[in-house]
């Protein structure tokens, strides 16, 4: 039997998605570290990255960015596979969604503070539904959004702002909004 | 950055975006913490309203239906349904409802109790 040799060559979009999603992952640690009030309610400084990826590169690249993100951050927490991972996943997954028809807005009006808003409340819906669905099957979980959605105004914006400032020296900050990726 | 720069990075539709965010926020805090207390136990047989009552004072009330009769109970600020000759008795373990927009509904004796608030809301099976 000749041994054979699997290499697996890591190419430039490669490297450069596992550059972003170290950062994000970086964020996310830290941010666990900060006391909250109410658990849930976090800035998510790593969305930042991912509106930084989308804006760039485009939305499949932030798609596994933050896929990356939730998987090894969880990792990283000691809650792969924990509630706290799901919740996670569902809001990475509704704000994908999200991040997927804002970076069709027109990009004259629109920038990546509306997109950032925008995922921001994607993201506390998934994570409602989900809670509402599994970990709490009682409509009380809906007092909550009131609370959830202020924090999703606030954090959004603050990350869009982010987003924005980091964007601004870029030449175009249009939304590369191509499928292929 | 001044703040006058970080408003610079907002495009005219953030604005918009923003400020619908913001009203949603505002409509989502009114609707879901206004709801107030329970305030009268509204009473059905076969759909009709049979009773309404304040949850002021304690009373017991009781309806006839097709199986026989279904006995509710009122007391300041909550009420339930005592005893009804349904087989499965859904209703009464329900216990005390205390909630604007609760009902418990005993179907085979086509009894209803709900309680009501001050503004008519969606009620606890209807989400």
């Amino acid at each position: 039997m000749t041994p054979s040799i699997i290499e697996l060559r890591a190419s430039e979009k490669d490297q450069r998605i596992a550059r972003y999603a170290a950062a994000a992952i970086a964020l996310g640690v830290a941010e666990a570290a900060i006391p909250s009030p109410l658990p849930g309610i976090k800035p998510g400084l790593a969305n930042i990255v991912i509106l930084v990826v989308l804006f760039r590169h485009g939305w499949r690249e932030a798609a596994w960015v933050s896929a990356l993100r939730v998987i090894a951050g969880s990792l990283l927490l000691g809650q792969f596979l924990a509630p706290g991972f799901f919740l996670s996943l569902a809001g990475a997954l509704a704000s994908l969604a999200a991040l997927a028809a804002g970076a069709r807005l027109p990009a004259r009006w629109f920038g990546p503070v509306s997109v950032s808003v925008i995922a921001a409340f994607f993201h506390v819906a998934g994570q409602l539904v989900l809670a509402r669905a599994w970990l709490v099957p009682h409509d009380a979980v809906f007092l909550l959004v009131p609370v959830f959605a202020a924090a999703a105004l606030l954090f959004g914006t603050v990350n869009g702002l982010a987003a924005a400032r980091l964007l601004a020296n870029d030449r175009a900050a249009a939304p590369v909004a191509a499928p292929g990726g | 950055m001044t703040p006058r720069a970080w408003l610079r990075l907002l495009r005219p539709g953030d604005w918009f975006t923003l400020c619908a965010a913001a009203a949603a926020v505002a409509a989502l805090w009114l609707t879901l913490t206004s709801s107030g207390p329970a305030q009268r136990a509204q009473i059905r047989s076969g759909g009709r309203l049979v009773a309404e009552l304040p949850l002021t004072s304690a009373r017991t009330l009781d309806v006839d239906g097709p199986l026989g009769r279904t006995r509710i109970e009122v007391a300041p600020g909550r009420a339930r349904v005592v005893s009804d000759p349904g087989p499965r008795q859904y209703c009464v373990k329900q216990g005390w409802l205390d909630r604007p927009n609760a009902i418990a509904i005993c179907a085979p004796n086509e009894v209803s109790l709900a309680l009501v608030g001050a503004a008519p809301d969606h009620d606890t099976i209807n989400y």
